[in-house]
């Protein structure tokens, strides 16, 4: 006989446990949703970038056949947004447009080119107001402000200094600027925005399936907008094609959707096209960093000064945590003191800017580690020494009270340096005949595995998970952690399945319906494996514990003594023991259908700081970790730059599914190439030029390079399993390690992203200018 | 003015009247209710739509139903082997060539159109049979390997 043996659910490659549905077109999306006698909704959209609302006449949409019903600005006057500080956006724009695109008013009609044609018929007459497409031009003495309680277009200022720069520069054998500019991008999810809200007349009741990351914003703001109870509405998130953090915040969409089928009593679906996804935005800001080093020859950082501004768009959004993570993620990677920060979140009237994957971290790092590179090469000193010079040592604070509990930067280091063959090969690639050059790069990143603060806060723990057990013997996990296809959903039956030690095909996970499942804080920043994983771990804990007492009952022994081998219960390796089944049996005598909660609060501890305004923002239960080596092809006759390989370690503390883990940080880092070669949200007088694929230069298959992971395991304490995040912390480390490759390379450095062909040409033809002058004098 | 038009439809002859400007993509998604066909883009940028007509991959986005007359359509509903999934979708799946799943229908019609007229492509082959369709999640690294491992899965016997 074989022993029996409890089921081993993580550590290995685990595909995901809804993907057949994706490979065979059964997955539902939120615009896959088709119910009989649906409307088409469509948004009329400013044409505008500032301008005061004089009127919005509807009345000759309204009389076309087809149409039933228009909604406008004066349908709500409740503003909505993430944060409840900042609630200064409506749905449908009342008083003042803003930026080119914001809605102005919206149809529902009997059909798709009805409700267009509607359209055409709104009119809006304005007062146009000096419109800001900079962050200089809308913070430049005597702007006109686009929100009355922000003077100079400031949506936050943050400014801290933690030890002393100044000493700290003092003790510097060489400080460096430099400025950098890193251009706006955008998620640019594959599926584009889409949402259809279902009116109950009868019973005042209204459903809305949103293609979100936070079904529990959306209910919260869907409540606030409609002025409807909260137990009236009913959130569903269906399959969701990407998100990146632009649906972390409730969409106008979403919103409008609702407004609408309310209006009109019945079901409504707004799909919107590529260009309105683009505008609907929450993007990565356009940003301008003025950063100042200082090193010693040893390579330890001894200060750092460094000035943000932010092109935040027309509304705050996620802005003001987005300047703060900005300030305190300069921290948690590498032991500074000294440290100076200016931040400032402008608003403009562009699309509003919100929370792009390695939120509030990219750009910064960015600068950051393309000026260490900078250092070490005027100290003479290896990229890598550099970095290790200045480890942090787990477990410690951080100077601004970041909590660092595991650390496995030093072992990505160590993994890249060895896999890129860093030492044999650095500057022996190219033997400088011909156009072709190459190089390479390194750089750090990190990431938060979820904040340790919701930004709700209302007392209950952080994440909740229920388990169902029936007398079928099915395990169904029950779960509001929205997967938008980075695989939360497979990793909490993992979870559940390897506490059990059953076959994960026992395991169901019932997601995405608020009618169903608990309340959850949502997919962002990382959290759900960290956060939910450890509900879930809880939730399926308390299970076995309810388990094992039934198996004791009736193997008559203690509970204590009973052994959970998964498929079979057993006092004693001579016991025969009880089958899972039989065990389920037992269990259900007292209580029928068995549902057990699972909670997880974070530690007070990893509430981060209050050493100035916002210094909580930062704070987690555990950073990721991420070190990159990249090899670069550049042709100096065309500026054209080839990425040949990437090798990333990420430390994600313990790896619950190899198979995700490495899809998610291919994913990131090939994004943060998207970020720094090619991607770039361009504007002509307000009006978004790259709203669309083409123009929006997204890398395609046959400019990706390979990408080998390393996955670091630091085994978090607190981390199921030992878990952190793997999604986000890689992204940035890409972009300066490119640029540190592409110096490596051809001697010129570029501080300004992306990195885009013409852009390497035109320096190197300066540099020719350059040199031939110095010939010719 | 509808017309009408006969054509097969994942292996099962139809009749329809249609209008002129229909697209085949909004054919498919909201008259037949084929909606794992996806829309992606505002025409011709994603490859999310691509579908097989006459076993070539095809963007439905930018193909008007009216002009399939006599042809034969094929779209992601279409696959499997014996009630199993086929060896495309099969190395989407098991290979993770899908996170989220939204351009995945894409992919995979035109790994299938591939692989059906190439069993054995190179990789230059098939970096170039994919080189029109946009996935935001991936990096592209696993669904060349998906593509591989369905390669690999044919020589087996599995259809693609």
């Amino acid at each position: 006989m074989n022993k029996p043996m409890p089921a081993h659910n993580i550590g290995g490659y685990v595909p995901m446990i809804d993907g057949p549905e994706k490979v065979s077109g059964r997955a539902k999306y939120t615009a896959d949703i088709l119910r009989p006698g649906q409307l088409a909704g469509r948004i009329y959209r400013s044409p505008y970038s500032h301008a005061e609302i004089v009127s919005v006449d509807v009345s000759e949409a309204l009389k076309l056949p087809g149409v039933k019903a228009v909604v406008t600005g004066s349908d709500c006057d409740k503003g909505f947004g993430v944060l409840p500080i900042a609630r200064t956006e409506y749905p449908l724009a009342r008083d003042k447009v803003r930026y080119r695109g914001e809605p102005v008013a919206a149809v529902a009609a009997i059909d798709d080119a009805t409700a267009r044609k509607a359209l055409r018929h709104i009119k809006m007459t304005v007062r146009e107001l000096p419109a800001y497409y900079t962050a200089k031009d809308a913070l430049a003495p005597g702007a006109a402000q686009l929100h009355d309680k922000k003077p100079g277009n400031i949506e936050r200022d943050v400014q801290f200094e933690l030890g002393s720069t100044e000493q700290g520069f003092a003790e510097a054998d060489l400080v460096l600027e430099g400025t950098y500019n890193c251009a706006e991008v955008c998620q640019n999810q594959m599926e584009m925005h889409a949402a259809v809200a279902e009116y109950d007349a009868e019973r005042e009741r209204m459903t809305v399936h949103a293609s979100t990351q936070v079904p529990y914003y959306v209910h919260l703001m869907l409540s606030q907008i409609l002025g409807m109870e909260m137990s009236r509405i009913r959130v569903i998130k269906p399959h969701v094609g990407g998100g990146f953090g632009c649906r972390t915040e409730t969409l106008n969409v979403e919103l409008i959707a609702a407004l609408l089928a309310r209006k009109a009593n019945g079901t409504v679906r707004i799909v919107t096209n590529r260009e309105e996804t683009f505008i609907t935005h929450r993007g990565r800001p356009e940003t301008d960093i003025k950063l100042k080093i200082g090193m010693r020859k040893d390579g330890r950082i001894t200060a750092v000064e460094c000035e943000c501004d932010q092109r935040g768009g027309a509304h705050s959004g996620y802005g003001v945590v987005t300047i703060l993570y900005a300030g305190s993620m300069l921290y948690a990677i590498y032991d500074l003191h000294n440290v100076k920060y200016l931040g400032r979140r402008v608003l403009t009237n562009t699309p509003p800017c919100g929370a792009f994957r390695g939120h509030g971290t990219v750009d910064i790092r960015f600068a950051f580690e393309s000026l260490v590179d900078e250092l070490a090469r005027g100290l003479e000193i290896d990229p890598f020494s550099v970095r290790r010079a200045n480890l942090l040592r787990a477990p410690t604070f951080t100077d601004n009270d970041l909590m660092v509990n595991s650390y496995g930067l030093p072992e990505c280091l160590d993994w890249v340096e060895n896999e890129s063959g860093w030492k044999k090969r650095k500057g022996k690639l190219s033997d400088g005949s011909g156009l072709w050059r190459k190089g390479l790069g390194m750089a750090c990143s990190h990431y938060i595995s979820g904040a340790s603060k919701p930004v709700n806060w209302t007392g209950e723990p952080h994440a909740t998970v229920k388990i169902k057990l029936d007398f079928d013997g099915s395990i169904v996990v029950l779960s509001g952690a929205a997967d938008i296809g980075q695989g939360s959903t497979t990793i909490l039956a993992q979870t559940v399945a390897e506490v059990l030690g059953l076959d994960l095909a026992r395991v169901r996970v019932v997601t995405g319906d608020s009618e169903v499942v608990p309340k959850d804080n949502g997919s962002y920043s990382s959290r759900v494996t960290f956060m939910v994983g450890n509900a879930a771990l809880d939730a399926a804990r308390n299970l076995k514990a309810a388990l094992v007492n039934a198996a004791a009952r009736k193997l008559e022994a203690k509970p204590e003594d009973i052994e959970c081998l998964g498929e079979i219960y057993r006092a004693g390796a001579q016991d025969k023991g009880a089958t899972f089944d039989e065990v389920v049996t037992e269990a259900l005598k007292d209580t029928g259908t068995i549902t057990v909660t699972g909670n997880y609060s974070t530690i007070p501890a990893s509430h981060g700081g209050k050493k100035y305004r916002g210094a909580a923002i930062g704070g987690t239960m555990g950073y990721s970790y991420s070190a990159q080596v990249v090899e670069v092809t550049v042709d100096e006759d065309t500026g054209v730059v080839t990425v040949d390989k990437v090798w990333v370690a990420h430390d994600c503390g313990k790896a619950l599914n190899r198979l995700t883990v490495e899809g998610q940080v291919q994913g990131s880092v090939w994004m943060g190439m998207g970020q720094a070669m090619s991607e770039e949200a361009a504007y002509y007088d307000g009006l978004m030029l790259t709203a669309n694929m083409l123009d929006y230069r997204v890398p395609t298959i046959q400019d990706s390079p390979p990408i080998e992971v390393g996955i670091v395991e630091s085994n978090d304490p607190h981390g199921p399993f030992g878990a952190k995040e793997a999604g986000e912390g890689s992204l940035a480390a890409f972009l300066p390690a490119l640029t540190n490759a592409i110096a490596d390379a051809i001697g010129i450095r570029f501080n300004d992203l992306p990195v885009t062909p013409d852009r390497v040409f035109e320096a190197i033809e300066k540099r020719r200018r350059e040199r031939g002058k110095k010939r010719a004098v | 003015m509808p017309r009408v038009v006969a054509y097969s439809l994942n292996g099962r002859g139809r009749v329809d009247a249609v209008a002129d400007n229909l697209l085949l993509l909004d054919y498919l998604r909201e008259i037949v209710g084929l909606t794992g066909t996806k829309t992606g883009c505002d025409g011709g940028e994603c490859g999310a739509c691509t579908v097989l007509v006459d076993g070539t991959p095809t963007l439905s986005c930018l193909t008007l139903i009216s002009r399939i007359q006599g042809k034969r359509v094929e779209t992601i509903e279409a696959l499997g082997h014996d009630g199993h999934l086929s060896a495309v979708q099969r190395g989407f799946h098991e290979k993770l060539g899908s996170q989220c799943g939204y351009c995945t229908p894409g992919f995979i019609m035109a790994s299938v159109g591939l692989l059906r007229k190439n069993p054995n492509p190179s990789d230059a082959e098939i970096l170039e049979a994919l080189g029109s369709n946009i996935c935001r999640c991936t990096g592209y690294v696993k669904i060349v390997e998906a593509v591989k491992y369905a390669m690999g899965l044919g020589k087996q016997g599995v259809a693609p």
